[in-house]
């Protein structure tokens, strides 16, 4: 097997640039926030909520810093900041953590959607003991995207639901406890297979080189120069079952609308925001970099569920009549454009899907921030209580119908780049699937619309005409996610030049594990698409 | 056969008083405690005093372990009394668990005693004398000494199941585990006899060497005899289908001793299940190991499923307890170096979640031992919220739920058998996982609720006494420590296991 450049590589020796190890204070510190936080006496919410946001804020800025931190040089594909520690030495594993172009963007994403759904809570009840799950939250999602050992990675993957669970059942809205466990017992059923998949990998290894690890890199490069055939095709299937419930991809969406309908506004963010690129992120990071034999000649078959979940999404988000509803299965279609660029295995395919993934997380972030705000004037989401809530409202309601277009994928928006991206990259790859995936496009602009149309527009009604307007904390939630997408609408190329690295070496790698050969096609300059077309 | 002329005389082995020094521990202590009672006759202090000694026995029990530990470190594994004790690591970790589960239980029973004014010392006499027989069990290397501590460890059992005499509940659960119980023993006497008949010897390491030399023509025997010793232990480890009893018996014994039997009985059972078979019936590896997979496959799904219709929460754990044998079963069958550390490992983290959770729902009973409902368990979240924390956290530990000792526990029973092969076994066991995380979770569902005001109202105040509290924390503790750094453990489950008296 030809040496592989950077990504899929194990690099040992901790990377010594920084004279401490970021990685694992960015994992930690809101771990040690929630700890503080179970000190904080019961009767002082405020000193809790302080807590939450100078630990959530620090966050914030250590993940800054680790954006400035990040080598951009084109040939460094590799992971970066690695650190690697023994743990539990009996069974293999061990504290491996490292960074590179797939997590980036994604620990940003969390380390920013935090602190925005801890301040758009703060009228929540029992504040300690929601802050204490937020931050427990914050800590796994952050540990699981920086994991480059497959069992820690697989260790946060199932804790991410224990704090879910406690903020949809204790805060969510009336079916609550239904659709905690309903997510709950989904995403476990998921987890199965996937545990199976990466201790398999893991043993299979050890037999035939009799060392026990779950490194990342070093199960990848074996993986995929020695599974071949019936077997990995299974195994990625076992680990394609995990991710899938977790994207959602159909049919396994189910959970979703459920639990996005009755979490609360701060759950609904960080499950659309982060929790839903999990699936991704796994595909991205184990599934297809393990199998990529496998994952070529699957890759028709999650390619059909992505463009079934984005038109089938599209149609039963227009039937809704409650408004969160029809954010919930727009996710599913949104989710169904990174999957469907994932699986076009291109470059820009993959990068498409990568910062759909990202615009998603500010987009739909937005749209279920805005939703709370409605909620927590109207007590409802129903849509047929709604009407000329623009006129009554105007600045919440310009704002909405910015975050409508933003979802949407306006052109300006990060939305267009992400999905124009991953439909030009598939198209590449899998024609026939990409038209039937546009008119999912045009699908999200009616179903979304017409929402809008009928909550918005009009003269509002007695009971609507009371809606008092956006206040200033409410504003500052908003705001910075939709003043990033529109940034990153109109110059994506920061974040696209620390992608395509890491994708660019994944792609190398499938090339050089299957008999896949990516077209050849003049590379796509996305940012000067971003506005034109 | 061998010798079945010639009558030697009867040899007196030396008594090797080393070897069975943590048993004497608390035996001792245990007729200290009886001896005690009978003297001082008239004072209220003796039930405290008893409970003191008993902890002071156990603590010097652990001495001994400690010490045979060292011993076994630096010399190597032997047999003692002519073969029927093996001191070796497997017996130290499995009675360091028991110990640890004892104590425990120890420091539950007092408030509680006192709580349902069941205060008399001989009580502790007959827990002492329980774990007495489980130490032996631990350490057992003859079919004889087993079926010995066997009957030590559950006619003491049988008694303090039934302990509550008031409690028409806490009868039944005696007389049934005593007659179950009886049957099974008989059962596993039988199950000796046939082995006895097939092999010559009762002797463990004579097994294994008697099958290293000698190949059978005529296995039906040895077979049959295989079956009813599994039967027999497959009864106190409570894996379906001998599980019937379980239900009943762990809802009503008293909370303590159901969280001793659940804890202590499981660990010292499967010791012996690991001895005779992955340790003496090695060979016959290939014939036993199937019908452990389908126990382990049967209490797995029995044990998970019947838990989702019960609405009473021991029940409940009852039933989590017949799917948490089927885990640890799950490390048996794989008859490798492995499979045995993950299933002692196992079994160590069952005893501390179990343990926990038995102690909070004992508080939660309040006077009478009777509030064991889902419906009671309403609004505990808001009235006592450390209580509810905790049982939350020893819930998830058993659900699995990573950063606890739970998920550790899982990870290398599945590990085990996905190393020899065995996948679906493992899908099976991570799929009961999800059935039985549903179970737990309606438990914690039911705290978190708004308290239901009229059962609230009634019901007196949860008091937690100095034993349950110091209780509760050592568990809470030890169940994050196992979940948070498990090498530890995890290594001496793998010395034990390394150690292991051939």
């Amino acid at each position: 097997m030809p040496p592989l450049l950077g990504a899929l590589t194990t690099v040992v020796e901790p990377n010594s640039k920084l004279g401490f190890p970021l990685l694992t204070f960015l994992v930690f510190l809101p771990a040690i926030g929630a700890i503080v936080t179970m000190l904080m006496p019961v009767r002082r919410p405020e000193l809790s909520r302080a807590v939450g946001y100078v630990t959530s804020m620090a966050t914030f800025g250590m993940a800054l810093f680790l954006l400035t931190q990040f080598d951009t040089n084109p040939l460094d594909s590799g992971y970066q900041l690695l650190e690697n520690h023994s743990w539990i030495g009996q069974l293999g594993v061990r504290w491996t953590l490292g960074v590179d172009g797939i997590s980036l963007f994604m620990v940003a994403l969390s380390a920013l959607l935090f602190p925005i759904a801890i301040l758009a809570s703060a009228k929540v009840e029992k504040p300690k003991q929601f802050i204490v799950w937020m931050l427990l939250l914050e800590s796994a999602m952050i540990g699981l995207f920086l994991a480059l050992d497959a069992m820690i990675f697989f260790f946060f993957f199932e804790f991410v639901l224990v704090p879910m669970y406690f903020l949809i059942a204790g805060w969510g809205h009336d079916n609550r406890r239904y659709a905690a466990m309903k997510f709950f017992l989904f995403t476990m059923t998921g987890s199965a297979f996937l545990f199976a998949g990466i201790v398999s990998v893991a043993f299979m290894h050890q037999h035939s080189t009799h060392v026990l690890t779950f490194d990342v890199g070093t199960l990848t490069n074996w993986a995929a120069a020695n599974i071949h055939g019936g077997t990995a095709k299974v195994l990625f299937l076992a680990f394609a079952v995990g991710f899938a419930v977790k994207v959602p991809l159909f049919p396994f969406h189910t959970w979703l609308p459920d639990a996005h309908t009755d979490a609360p506004t701060a759950g609904s963010v960080v499950l659309a925001g982060v929790m839903l690129k999990i699936g991704a992120y796994g595909f991205l990071r184990f599934a297809i970099p393990f199998f990529p034999q496998a994952a070529v000649d699957l890759a028709p078959l999650l390619i059909v569920l992505a463009v079934i979940g984005i038109t089938y999404g599209a149609i039963v988000a227009a039937m809704q009549p409650n408004l969160k509803r029809i954010i919930a299965y727009s996710s599913v279609a949104h989710l169904g454009f990174v999957v469907l660029g994932v699986f076009a295995l291109t470059n820009q395919g993959i990068s498409g899907g990568l910062f759909t993934m990202l615009s998603h997380g500010l987009t739909t972030g937005a749209l279920f921030l805005l939703v709370g705000m409605l909620y927590d004037r109207r007590h409802t989401y129903e849509l047929s209580r709604f009407r000329g809530i623009w006129k009554a409202a105007p600045v919440f309601g310009g704002l909405f119908v910015a975050a409508t277009f933003a979802s949407i994928g306006l052109p300006g928006f990060s939305g267009f780049v992400g999905e124009f991206l991953s439909l030009l990259g598939a198209f590449l790859t899998s024609r026939w699937y990409v038209v039937v995936a546009s008119t999912g496009v045009i699908l999200a602009a009616v179903y979304l619309l017409w929402a809008v149309q009928r909550a918005f527009t009009g003269e509002p009604d007695d009971e609507n005409r009371a809606t008092p307007d956006i206040n200033f904390r409410e504003l500052v939630t908003v705001v910075p996610l939709l003043g990033l997408s529109l940034f990153l609408g109109f110059y994506p190329k920061p974040v696209l030049d620390r992608l395509q690295p890491s994708v660019n070496a994944l792609i190398r790698h499938v090339e050089a594990n299957s008999d896949y050969k990516a077209p050849t096609v003049p590379t796509v300059v996305a940012p000067q698409k971003g506005e034109g077309k | 056969m061998i010798g079945a002329d010639a009558v030697a005389p009867i040899a007196h082995a030396p008594v090797d008083w080393f070897a069975i020094a943590p048993e004497i521990a608390l035996f001792g202590a245990a007729l200290a405690i009886v001896v005690l009672r009978s003297v001082v006759r008239h004072d209220d202090r003796v039930p405290t005093a008893s409970m003191f000694i008993a902890i002071a026995g156990v603590a010097a029990a652990g001495v001994f372990t400690g010490v045979q530990w060292g011993f076994v470190h630096g010399n190597g594994p032997y047999q003692a009394m002519s073969g029927l004790v093996a001191v070796d690591g497997f017996a130290v970790f499995v009675q360091s668990v028991i110990l640890g589960a004892t104590l425990l239980a120890l420091l539950l029973s007092g408030g509680y005693l006192r709580r349902e004014n069941l205060e008399s010392p001989e009580y502790f006499a007959l827990m002492l004398c329980s774990a007495t027989g489980m130490l032996l069990m631990a350490s057992a290397n003859d079919l004889v000494t087993i079926f010995l501590s066997l009957e030590i460890l559950s006619i003491a059992l049988y008694v303090l199941a039934a302990f509550d005499r008031k409690r028409l509940t806490s009868q039944e659960a005696g007389l049934k585990y005593f007659l179950l119980g009886s049957f099974s023993s008989a059962v596993f006497l039988y199950g000796i006899a046939l082995v006895y008949g097939a092999t010559g010897t009762t002797n463990l390491t004579g097994i294994a060497k008697f099958f290293s030399t000698v190949v059978l023509l005529h296995d039906g025997v040895l077979f049959v005899g295989l079956a009813l010793l599994l039967v027999g232990l497959g009864f106190k480890v409570a894996a379906a289908p001998f599980h019937m009893w379980t239900p009943d018996v762990y809802q009503g014994a008293p909370t303590p001793v159901t969280a001793f039997m659940a804890a202590a009985t499981k660990a010292a059972a499967f010791a012996a299940i690991l001895r005779v078979f992955v340790g003496a019936f090695h060979v016959y590896e290939v014939d036993w190991r199937p019908a452990i997979f389908g126990l382990a496959v049967l209490s797995l799904v029995v044990g998970s499923i019947a838990a989702v219709v019960q609405t009473d929460v021991k029940r409940m754990l009852a039933y989590s307890s017949v799917s948490h044998a089927g885990y640890v079963l799950i490390g048996v069958q794989a008859a490798t170096d492995k499979g045995t550390s993950a299933a002692l490992f196992y079994v160590c983290t069952y005893a501390v979640m179990a343990t926990g959770a038995f102690a909070v729902v004992m508080l939660v009973a309040r006077r009478g031992d009777d509030r064991h409902a889902l419906t009671d368990y309403r609004g505990l979240a808001s009235a006592r919220p450390v209580l509810a924390g905790l049982l939350t956290l020893f819930l998830l530990a058993q659900a699995g739920v990573p950063f606890t000792g739970g998920f550790v526990a899982k990870l290398s029973v599945f590990s085990a058998a996905i190393d020899v092969g065995q996948y679906w076994l493992a899908v099976v066991g991570m799929l009961t996982a999800v059935i039985g995380a549903f179970v737990y979770l309606r438990i914690v569902l039911a705290m978190y609720a708004p308290p239901d005001d009229a059962a609230t109202a009634e019901g007196p105040r949860i008091v937690v006494d100095a034993g349950t509290g110091v209780a509760l924390t050592i568990a809470a503790g030890a169940i994050v420590f196992l979940g948070v750094v498990p090498g530890i453990m995890l290594d001496f489950a793998h010395a034990a296991t390394q150690l292991l008296a051939h």
